[in-house]
């Protein structure tokens, strides 16, 4: 184990692949002389060169189509999109070429790419520099959408969605980049079906997925201490496809969930995960499902609006404890 | 524009860029296949046996044909839009199978869940139908970029029509093909309306090639009604792109017979606009050259015209018409990959 952070564990999956397979490219807007406007590819166009090592013009749908349309012939692309935001833009191609192409060829073709990009509210970034898109992704059928709450699943993600032979949507977040954890010093694939128990508990579980999971376990660390209420956090890190049987197994021990996204509650992922709990364990529920989410509002620049505009481990805590009747 | 006046008597060697009379022969054949395959489909559409969006080709097979046929179809890899069927089977594709495709069979290219727009067949690097109109530009482009980087002598070749190119993803591809000289042939099939917009209400640039010029890609304009002038351009252009030159735009002067598409009510045309441009009907032309310059009868025309319709009717609708539906068991067959090790975390 090296403690590393998740930029760099981003970056050593990438130098990885591309010295394992001549065929790993990555692509996006200032990845290669400048080395990633999070550092994710530093490094790496000295090493690899201009040819696999692409800095793209400003054209997200297009360079996203370039990378789709190689793929068709056994590259395998990881796509940079230096921030969710821009992803509206590539959404033709990635929903229209990359994930249809299987299906409407009848198997014939296919697009092996991953595309990753950070999403999430920063610091002051405005509105249109703060989207979550997660959801809008997660509701895609044939695209996989995962999203790394630490380090180890940074790399491991990145590591099994290059060599997946299905697109993949790696959903990271600007704040989280410089985030420390430790990473296996030797190879690791993370699958990209599941979930985990970031930590133990049994009174309560809490859902989130990528920055929220780390509120989370803030929250069930002052829930424990203060209030004697011991948390159950559950990490979603593959958000399409959910992972039923995690969601079932944690609530058949805490009978009580707590859903917390950065995103808007409407088509979120909390809705997502009610629906789940209501098809798979609803007669295992002591009490209903709550939603922790963000207002929903376009994020304003003022930095109090931007804070109240999305949770915080504090409302997690309000949240629980007035599921709890001591609110 | 070249005209046809200016063509090269035909010379007894081979020379790239001139056909053979044998393969003029054969191509007349492939284009009135191609026309009445076409017809076919309209009318299995209007017994409702085809079903969706259906566009049909008519009146532009000279483009196809002249353009793939200076190409290595099979070796290199082809992509287009919606207006499909006809590049699919130049390329290899079975007609059978593409008929079927269109019946929504378990037989057809796409297994049935394609249609009509969606045609593909992988395996003679037919690499798809695609219904966003500019959205297989940057796909061309990324063929390119793998061919390049793999090191083959395949080129990628995109056609689409001109509409396309008022789409950003049309400026975004030529802008990085020729920054990263990358070998795909643009092919811009030129008929002069975007659905049922004509191409002055939309486009403020009538030649299309010169739209090209901002990227500093090689462009051409010639006649694509005309198979040897498509076919001499397209060789030029091919030449071009496989030796390693980077892109190149032709476009290609043609006209659809038919509406955009079967639920099109063809009012924003003139009944002379439409006779002016039947009198340059492409399967026309070549056979009327071929008969004067003594090659073809009238008759061995004729007989060549109703065996293609027997074939169609006997064997390739009769295929379609017999092949199995797909199960609905397999309704979510191929939206993901098959046992991906790595989608439970490696093989290991």
């Amino acid at each position: 184990m090296a403690e590393m952070m998740y930029w760099q564990a981003i970056r050593r999956a990438h130098d990885e692949e591309m010295a394992r397979d001549a065929m790993v490219i990555a692509m996006g807007e200032d990845i290669g002389v400048l080395g990633g406007t999070y550092k994710a590819t530093q490094g790496l166009y000295e090493k690899y060169g201009p040819e696999r090592i692409v800095d793209t013009p400003i054209s997200e749908n297009s360079y996203t189509g370039v990378g789709i349309g190689a793929s068709f012939l056994g590259v395998r692309p990881i796509i940079e999109l230096m921030s969710v935001n821009f992803a509206w833009l590539a959404l033709d191609q990635i929903v229209n070429s990359a994930v249809k192409v299987r299906y409407m060829s009848g198997g014939q073709l296919t697009a092996p790419v991953v595309i990753r990009s950070p999403g999430g509210t920063a610091h002051q970034l405005g509105s249109q520099h703060s989207a979550r898109m997660e959801s809008v992704f997660m509701g895609i059928s044939g695209l996989r959408v995962v999203t790394p709450s630490n380090p180890r699943q940074a790399y491991g993600l990145l590591k099994s969605a290059v060599r997946c032979n299905d697109p993949v949507f790696i959903n990271e977040h600007e704040l989280m980049y410089n985030m420390k954890g430790d990473v296996p010093d030797d190879e690791y694939f993370c699958p990209l079906e599941g979930s985990e128990v970031a930590r133990h508990g049994t009174d309560v579980s809490l859902f989130g997925y990528n920055i929220s999971t780390q509120w989370n376990l803030r929250a069930a660390e002052i829930l424990s201490t203060q209030y004697g209420i011991e948390a159950e956090v559950i990490d979603l890190f593959t958000l399409s496809p959910l992972d039923r049987a995690g969601i079932k197994a944690t609530l058949s021990k805490t009978h009580k969930a707590v859903l917390v996204e950065e995103g808007e509650a409407p088509v979120g992922v909390g809705a997502a995960v009610m629906a789940i709990i209501n098809e798979e364990c609803f007669f295992e529920l002591d009490a209903a499902p709550v939603r922790v989410s963000a207002k929903p509002v376009p994020i304003p620049y003022n930095h109090r609006l931007e804070k109240a505009a999305i949770p915080n481990p504090q409302d997690v805590v309000k949240a629980v404890l007035k599921m709890f009747g001591k609110a | 524009m070249s005209g046809i006046a200016h063509f090269p008597k035909r010379r007894e060697k081979e020379q790239r860029g001139v056909l053979s009379v044998a393969d003029e022969n054969r191509l007349l054949r492939e284009m009135l296949f191609a026309r009445r395959y076409e017809e076919r489909c309209y009318e299995a559409y209007m017994e409702r046996k085809i079903g969706g969006f259906l566009h049909l080709y008519p009146g532009q097979e000279a483009c196809a044909h002249g353009v793939l046929e200076a190409a290595r179809p099979g070796h290199d890899y082809v992509i287009t839009g919606y207006r499909d069927h006809v590049h699919a089977i130049k390329c290899g594709a079975d007609p059978k199978a593409v008929m079927a495709e269109l019946y929504g069979k378990e037989t057809g290219s796409s297994k049935g869940r394609g249609g009509s727009m969606h045609i593909f067949d992988v395996a003679h690097r037919f690499m798809g139908g695609y219904a966003l109109v500019g959205g297989p530009f940057p796909l061309a482009v990324g063929m390119a970029k793998a061919i390049k980087l793999k090191g083959g002598d395949e080129i990628s070749i995109c056609i689409l029509g001109d509409a396309a190119n008022n789409q950003g993803t049309f400026h975004e591809s030529l802008n990085m093909a020729k920054l990263w000289e990358l070998p795909v042939l643009f092919v811009c099939e030129n008929n002069l309306y975007g659905i049922g917009t004509r191409i002055e209400r939309s486009t403020s640039e009538l030649d299309q090639y010169k739209r090209v010029c901002g990227y500093n890609i090689p462009a051409q304009q010639v006649d694509g009604q005309d198979l040897r002038v498509v076919y001499r351009a397209a060789c030029e252009a091919v030449d071009y792109v496989r030796g390693g030159n980077g892109p190149y735009f032709l476009e290609l002067l043609t006209y659809r017979f038919r509406g955009h598409s079967m639920s099109d009510s063809n009012v924003y045309r003139t009944k002379e606009e439409e006779k002016e441009w039947n009198k340059r009907d492409p399967v026309l032309i070549l056979r009327d050259t071929l008969i004067e310059e003594g090659h073809l009868t009238v008759d061995e025309f004729n007989a060549m015209d109703r065996e293609i319709i027997n074939h169609i009717e006997d064997d390739i609708i009769k295929f379609a018409e017999e092949s199995p539906e797909p199960p609905v068991e397999e309704l979510e067959k191929y939206v993901l990959a098959e046992n991906d090790p790595y989608v439970k975390g490696g093989p290991h």
